[in-house]
């Protein structure tokens, strides 16, 4: 299978090698490579097969970027192609102290929340966001060095715990300025 | 400036022909018009040297209609029949229309879009808009003395699906072309990025007539980058003149006031706000009706305190831009003043504060987005050279869902999601042996269905009989690459395809829009169907054109059977073209599309693989099998 299928890999799609630890710049610029040749606005005065051939490809090239871009979707996208199942639904398999500190977390955004304190919720934010960082970097290890997806998929799951801590207190912040 | 390099494009004009295409932006106050010529964009004034076109259009008994300045002038003496800011109706139900009880208009209660009962009937946005289109496309008919290849409308950034559908609708009335529909911020990040060879990322603060949007755009070398965008669609400078109005009535101690005295205190109020920018204090007098007189003056510092909401108003969605887009006031390295309204010092202010920087105002905030439009067109129609190009990419304003049950709603496609963009998402039945399932869509951030847009509801039928839970139903969404949205659904266990019947909630259906070109046919001034004959013959001569280009280029493509077929289907329109039976054309046109099939797969895969020289393809066709539906409109 060649990075020009329609259903290959979005790693092979942008020529890019398999991996969590990824090259932005290099995906940024095949990204826009890609969809330089393949975008509607190239195709406008076309018949409308070659409209609609464009609009897919577009279509799927953008879904590749936006997977590969983020760092959780991307080891997300890692794991489903290594056949991990990720098992995102099952709140259970969390270890305790981990699910302790979330609800301390949430308290902590539940908080500064109602006590209307912004600078509070700010420095949540760049808690949260401190931690997850550390996470992708052990992340990358799990991933790339040891290949390690049954470890991976456990972080994948914290990560996502974090993740929608992260859009809570962004969303009170929202509220905050209403 | 420098652009990518980029190699053989996909369409197919040839360089020495140039297309005659135009920008149109359809404003809530004011139209315009634009093109480029000699490589400048310029806008196209009217027969007395005016560039603007009001949005008003004014409705006789007899049917016709008269657009602009005219229709302008007659507001105050005919305010029933003469329809200003109609854009604030487009693809909205009576109960969205803020101030509706000081408006001269006489609303149809109709389920779905509001409608307008005039002189010459009811009329919708949609047709009241195509009025506005019609004006704007025979005026560059006129100057450029030949008909267009097509157009680039501009909407709000924050335009819904609604919005969007109707206002290509409104177009298609009007005999256009929509090369496509572009968002007014982006169309002003063109002509301001291309003119200032500006890089880095840029907020585009658009305060129109009736509407708000803020995109934040990264510009590099050849790319425009939508980054984010926010915004109000029922927010511009209508709603500072409605400040005003309300300050006259309550200054001036009027008694409620006929509809006449209201458009004339109204127009006193626009003509107040556009007098203070340069002066600092304006004076409004005024004998109505009634026999009461109005004699004020109205000052900055006034102003500054009656509309302060409305300024605070617009900067929630910049602060939300900027969080969507993972930035900060400080990553910000320009802010592009856009519309009339941002002439307003209190806006000035407001944003300089914010941004902590002078905003950038160097390009007139009233025709930057015509200008931007008319470069866009131009590119889309294939006027510019080869490496001399620009890449766009856009986002969808806010997030398309679906109800589930207990009113909540499903998001399919994310708020900010760069377009053209498809999700699906599988859905299943919840009763024994249940056949039919009722799809809703919605449009909006909220968690409830009852705080978001309704776009549609469908019906998918045909489901075989299985016990609840046990059918697999994938729903997909496409939005294009004018924002507009397509579903389609399928059941996946039975291996049938059900059929899809859409109820558009807002827009119009296709037998309404039929009717209405046949009703416009009745009235326009030009002969519609010696136009739509013309029209045919034009679409015709643009495909013989794409197909032989493509064949020129990419012939190696095709064997000497198809390459045959090929030019027996060309030759055949050719003929039918000189004719004039549009219907045998668009016969003739639909047999040279199905002959070209496969060549586009083709030339497709050509495409792709110059982007990775060298590379090769396996059967492509084949391979998008599961996502044919996609392009599908529902």
């Amino acid at each position: 299978m060649t990075n020009t299928d329609f259903s290959a890999d979005y790693f092979t799609l942008f020529n890019l090698s398999r991996a969590f630890r990824l090259e932005t710049i290099a995906l940024d610029k095949r990204y826009r490579e890609i969809q330089t040749q393949v975008h509607p606005d190239r195709f406008v005065s076309a018949s409308d097969a070659e409209r609609r051939l464009s609009m897919q490809w577009a279509t799927r090239v953008n879904e590749a970027y936006q997977t590969l871009k983020k760092p959780l979707s991307r080891a997300q996208y890692l794991l489903s192609l290594a056949g991990q199942d990720i098992g995102a639904e099952d709140n259970t398999a969390m270890p305790p102290e981990f699910l302790m500190e979330q609800m301390e977390w949430r308290e902590a955004v539940a908080e500064a929340r109602s006590g209307r304190e912004q600078n509070e919720l700010e420095q949540l934010h760049h808690r949260v966001k401190q931690r997850m960082n550390r996470r992708y970097d052990q992340l990358a290890e799990l991933l790339d060095d040891q290949q390690n997806f049954t470890a991976g998929a456990e972080l994948v799951r914290k990560l996502m715990f974090l993740e929608k801590l992260l859009f809570e207190i962004d969303e009170a912040m929202e509220a905050l300025e209403y | 400036m420098a652009l990518l390099q980029i190699s053989e494009p996909g369409e197919s004009a040839a360089p020495h022909q140039h297309k005659l295409a135009v920008g149109i932006d359809l404003g809530t106050t004011n139209s315009l018009v634009a093109t480029v010529r000699s490589g400048l964009s310029v806008v196209i004034s009217d027969e007395l040297g005016r560039p603007l076109l009001p949005s008003v259009v004014r409705y006789h008994a007899d049917g016709n209609a008269d657009v602009g300045y005219e229709a302008q002038a007659r507001q105050v003496l005919d305010p029933r029949n003469s329809i200003a800011s109609v854009k604030r109706f487009m693809g909205r139900g009576l109960k969205d229309i803020a101030h509706r009880e000081s408006m001269p208009y006489d609303f149809d209660d109709a389920p779905g879009m509001v409608r307008l009962r005039t002189v010459a009937g009811i009329k919708s946005p949609v047709e009241i808009s195509a009025d506005i289109l019609r004006t704007l496309r025979l005026r560059a008919e006129t100057a450029l003395g030949g008909q267009l290849v097509g157009a680039v409308i501009t909407v709000p950034a924050y335009f819904d699906d609604a919005q969007r559908q109707a206002t290509k609708d409104a177009a298609k009335l009007a005999g256009l072309s929509v090369l496509r529909l572009l968002n007014e911020p982006t169309a002003a990040a063109i002509a301001y990025g291309l003119d200032n060879t500006a890089e880095g990322v840029y907020a585009v603060y658009d305060l129109g007539g009736g509407t708000f949007d803020i995109s934040i755009l990264k510009l590099s070398k050849g790319v425009f980058e939508v980054l984010s965008t926010g915004g109000d669609s029922a927010l511009g400078g209508d709603d500072f003149d409605q400040r005003i109005f309300c300050w006259i009535i309550e200054a001036a101690k009027l008694k409620p006031l006929s509809i006449e005295d209201a458009r004339l205190l109204l127009t006193c109020a626009r003509e107040a706000k556009e007098y203070l920018t340069p002066h600092g204090v304006a004076p409004i007098t005024a004998r109505l009706n009634s026999g009461e007189v109005v004699d004020l003056k109205l000052t900055t510092e006034i102003f500054a305190e009656i509309s302060q909401t409305l300024v605070a108003k617009t900067i929630q969605p910049v602060k939300k831009a900027l969080r969507d887009a993972g930035l900060s006031v400080a990553d910000v390295h320009g802010v592009v003043m856009v519309g009339g309204a941002t002439r307003m010092p209190q806006i000035q202010h407001a944003v300089g504060e914010f941004f902590k920087q002078e905003p950038l105002n160097n390009l007139d905030p009233d025709k930057v987005v015509a200008l931007g439009a008319a470069t866009q067109a131009n590119l889309l129609a294939g006027n510019r050279a080869v490496g001399d190009d620009w890449l766009l990419l856009d986002v969808i304003p806010l997030s398309l869902g679906l109800e589930t049950m207990g009113g909540l709603v499903e998001r399919i496609i994310p708020r900010n999601s760069t377009i053209p963009v498809a999700r699906a998402q599988e859905f299943t039945t919840f009763r024994d042996g249940q056949t039919a399932l009722a799809v809703h869509v919605v449009q909006g951030e909220r968690e409830l269905v009852s705080d978001c847009r309704s776009l549609a509801r469908f019906e998918l039928r045909g489901i075989p009989p299985m016990v609840a839970g046990a059918a697999r139903i994938r729903v997909t969404f496409q939005v294009d690459a004018d924002g507009l949205l397509a579903v389609a659904a399928r059941e996946l266990t039975s291996g049938a395809e059900a059929n899809i019947v859409v109820k558009p909630s807002y827009g119009l259906s296709d037998d309404e829009i039929a009717n209405m070109l046949k009703d416009s046919m009745t009235h326009t001034k030009d002969d519609a169907l010696r136009r739509a004959l013309k029209e045919a013959q034009v679409e015709a001569q643009r495909l013989i054109e794409a197909v032989q280009s493509a064949m020129k280029s990419d012939g190696d493509l095709l064997s000497h059977e198809q390459m045959t077929k090929l030019e027996d289907a060309i030759a055949k329109l050719q003929t039918t073209a000189l004719g004039d039976n549009r219907r045998h054309i668009t016969l003739a046109m639909d047999e040279l599309e199905a002959e070209t099939k496969d060549f586009a797969a083709r030339r497709m895969d050509k495409s792709i693989r110059r982007a990775f020289a060298g590379k090769s393809i396996d059967e492509l066709e084949k391979s998008t099998d599961s996502s044919k539906s996609l392009g599908e409109p529902a």
